[in-house]
């Protein structure tokens, strides 16, 4: 299939990881972080470590718009959908996210109006299809989904809806980077920067990684091959001491971004001061608002909502997940409590969540291709996915 | 003292990482045991999961209906059960079909109630005979559809050989139901002396598929009109019961047969590992799938490997009657796509690996949740 096949060529990828293994510096290890859940899912699901020097190891990071929804947001959404009045719509992966009084999932079954929707617009149709309610959409996602929550909202004004508004959630992306870069408990020595996140914003917002914390950053597409390369130009950055943010994926991210986007998200939404996210506590600047100008189709404004911080529960180290500062695996929880069917925490929801992919994908004896094995790696062939 | 890289930061010693690897060991057999664990619906309420083939499904059956009813003949929960009348070894099964839309491109829940029958019959080695039909019926639902849907019930069980023999009717207020709900229940015989079960799989057996997955699932989706997405694909729809005859006849000593439906071939090559204890690797590579299906699903962030079809059979073969059961598949139109898959391993039980197109590995699982609403 074109556009696709020639983007998951294994004999380009066994050529790839030679290069890559051969940059490898004997002895030195080296922890490289994909920001984006997507890029995440790639990598397990096309077994891409299998093409790793055990010498690498990939963070997974908190790019994953689900696995940072804190609970307090969960509740205050069932709170909205729980008003006869309201219909609310979601994205499919946000149904099972568990709020402390369950999911969307488990709503919907208790006779809670939630629909799921593919994209934004739906929400129009069903609210044109309900003049008597209102349609809620629950806006989550990074700058990614920011445009298609904000064209909707510009769509919605021009048909003239008034029973159409948003709970906005969105999330942006620079803040949590800038968190994990302060953070103390984790050395990285470079980013696989996030696709699609790009395609809106550009590359420019990274180079502060560079500039002011000596790290490289390769913006990435999605495909594995995108993946694989976007590594081994990280490491031609870093064994030639060079640090700069790179384009991989400059067939879809233009340098600048999309203007028209950025506007679009712009006109209608604002930085708020402050928004908690899941494990990672409360970031200022990091999350959009709804602009006063659009109060009308602002559910927060329009509907009381309790606004109340629910904590993880105990047992839930999505936080250090998220930070990449502890494997999945490494969780208390992970796969005996905590599973695909019944989550504790939001990263094992999202099939872009790490938990999530290690759990489908990863559980998996590894079978290193020979060319990622090289001077320097410690024990060559088939580890215990000892890196991971 | 701690060693350095050139950079100054710590490097972690050879021993800690062979540690780390022998803990993350040590976590999957703690998984591994968790999963083994007595199945329990833990939900209050029924969700759409429940009935979409994966995970959930799994459990309600296990935990509630073989809980009730457990008894040998129901226990291997192959797709027909095998009863012993004297004299002769019958198979009875049934099924309902809920799907939406009532017609789709290649089919329509007519042809789907016979078919689906007729070939959880066929797959368990019997001769389908004969099928009873039951009709949900919601208040204002047109009788011309309803005729329409009779229609196709009736060719499809002239083309399976099969007829309709008795059946019943109820209609429900307006609202309580979603048109028209048909189910059926069919009675085979088991004239060869084959016993069949995935129980019986074994490690260097092969494992066969009859043509592209995933027509069905996605041909209901698009046809459901919410995706704006429009591709050449219709159902496949079919009765297997003359494939399974061809097979039979090549290969008298097939392991087992499934009808791949709801929860796709991931699902089958799960119950596989599961039932027989062994592992199974399977090659994306050789897994047949339409251009348009992998577009679709490409586009839509779907897997395949769990997509419905309603026309294709995964069959466990020895190893070495494989060539001979895939040229007897492929001598048939229904089969003309077959081609061997994969392989039961005496890798960890249970666990369904898959070599990628790309070269990696990775697990496939059952599957959590429900991509697909109401496809059969």
């Amino acid at each position: 299939m074109r556009f696709v096949d020639e983007y998951r060529d294994a004999d380009q990828a066994r050529a790839l990881a030679a290069k890559i293994a051969a940059l490898c510096e004997p002895g030195r290890q080296y922890k490289l972080m994909e920001v984006c859940g997507g890029h995440t899912h790639t990598i397990y699901k096309h077994g891409l470590e299998d093409y790793l020097p055990e010498s690498i190891t990939l963070v997974h990071g908190p790019g994953c718009p689900v696995c940072v929804i804190p609970m307090g947001r969960v509740d205050d959404a069932m709170h909205l959908a729980a008003r006869p009045d309201v219909i609310m719509t979601s994205f499919g992966d946000m149904m099972r996210v568990p709020g402390s009084q369950g999911s969307f999932f488990d709503a919907k079954a208790s006779g809670t109006d939630i629909r799921m929707v593919y994209s934004p617009l739906d929400s129009l149709k069903i609210a044109r299809q309900n003049p008597d309610r209102q349609v809620v959409f629950m806006a989550i996602g990074f700058e990614t989904t920011a445009p298609s929550t904000a064209m909707t909202m510009l769509r919605a004004v021009a048909e003239g809806l008034t029973n159409f508004s948003v709970f906005c959630n969105h999330v942006t992306i620079v803040p949590a980077i800038k968190a994990i870069l302060d953070s103390p408990d984790l050395r990285l020595d470079g980013f696989i920067g996030p696709g699609h996140v790009s395609t809106v914003i550009g590359c420019r917002p990274y180079e502060f990684i560079a500039r002011d914390y000596g790290k490289p950053v390769v913006v990435a597409g999605f495909e594995p091959l995108d993946i694989l390369q976007s590594i081994y130009m990280l490491m031609l950055q870093l064994s030639a001491g060079r640090c700069e943010v790179e384009n991989q994926y400059s067939r879809v991210v233009p340098w600048d971004g999309n203007a028209v986007a950025l506007r679009a998200i712009g006109e209608t939404m604002e930085l708020r001061p402050y928004f908690e996210w899941r494990g990672l506590g409360f970031i200022s600047h990091s999350a959009l608002r709804v602009r006063d100008s659009f109060a009308a189709m602002d559910a927060e404004r329009l509907f009381s909502v309790p606004g109340v911080r629910v904590a993880d529960p105990k047992a839930c180290q999505c936080g250090e997940v998220l930070k990449g500062v502890r494997k999945p695996w490494e969780c208390k929880v992970f796969g005996t409590a905590c599973t695909p069917e019944t989550p504790i925490g939001t990263c094992m929801v999202s099939p872009e969540g790490a938990c999530a992919a290690y759990y489908n994908y990863g559980r998996v004896e590894r079978h290193r291709v020979p060319e990622a094995a090289v001077a320097g790696s410690a024990v060559a062939g088939s580890a215990v996915g000892g890196d991971r | 003292m701690t060693a350095v890289d050139p950079a100054g930061r710590p490097v972690i010693p050879v021993a800690d990482r062979a540690d780390r690897a022998d803990r993350e060991r040590q976590v999957l057999d703690r998984i591994d045991r968790a999963r083994r664990r007595r199945p329990r619906v833990r939900e209050e309420r029924i969700t759409m999961s429940h009935g979409a083939g994966g995970k959930a499904t799994r459990t309600l059956v296990e935990a509630v209906f073989l809980e009730a009813f457990r008894n040998p003949l129901l226990e291997p929960l192959e797709d027909a059960a095998e009863l012993s009348l004297p004299g002769v070894r019958t198979a009875l099964t049934t099924d309902s079909y809920v799907v939406s839309p009532l017609f789709f491109p290649g089919g329509d829940i007519g042809d789907l109630a016979v078919n689906g029958t007729v070939n959880d019959l066929a797959v368990a080695g019997a001769t389908p005979l004969y099928l009873s039909a039951g009709f949900i019926l919601e208040e204002g639902f047109p009788v011309a559809d309803l005729v329409r849907v009779t229609e196709s019930m009736r060719d499809a069980a002239a083309r399976a050989g099969v007829r309709v023999v008795t059946g019943d009717t109820k209609v429900v207020q307006r609202g309580k139901a979603d048109g028209c709900y048909v189910n059926t229940a069919g009675v085979g015989l088991i004239s060869r002396d084959v016993v069949l079960g995935v129980a019986r799989a074994r490690p260097g057996d092969a494992i066969i598929v009859s043509g592209p997955i995933g027509d069905h699932g996605i041909t209901i989706m698009l046809a459901r009109g919410e995706l704006d997405i429009e591709a050449d694909v219709c159902s496949d729809t079919a009765p297997l019961n003359g494939l399974v005859a061809r097979l039979l006849d090549a290969v008298p000593d097939v392991r087992a047969m499934r009808d791949a439906t709801r929860g796709g071939v991931a699902t089958i090559l799960n119950e596989i590992a599961d039932a027989a204890e062994a592992g199974v690797l399977a090659h994306e590579d050789a897994i047949p799938v339409r251009t348009e299906v992998r577009g679709a699903c490409e586009l839509l962030g779907i897997d395949p490997m769990y997509v419905a079809c309603e026309g294709r059979l995964v069959a466990v073969v020895p190893g070495e009657a494989a060539d001979r059961a895939v040229a007897a598949l492929r001598a048939d139109p229904l089969g003309a796509d077959a081609a061997v898959i994969g392989h039961v391993t005496d890798g960890p039980p249970g666990i369904v690996q898959l070599k990628t197109a790309f070269g990696g590995t990775r697990i496939v699982d059952l599957l959590v949740g429900d991509p697909l609403p109401r496809i059969c």
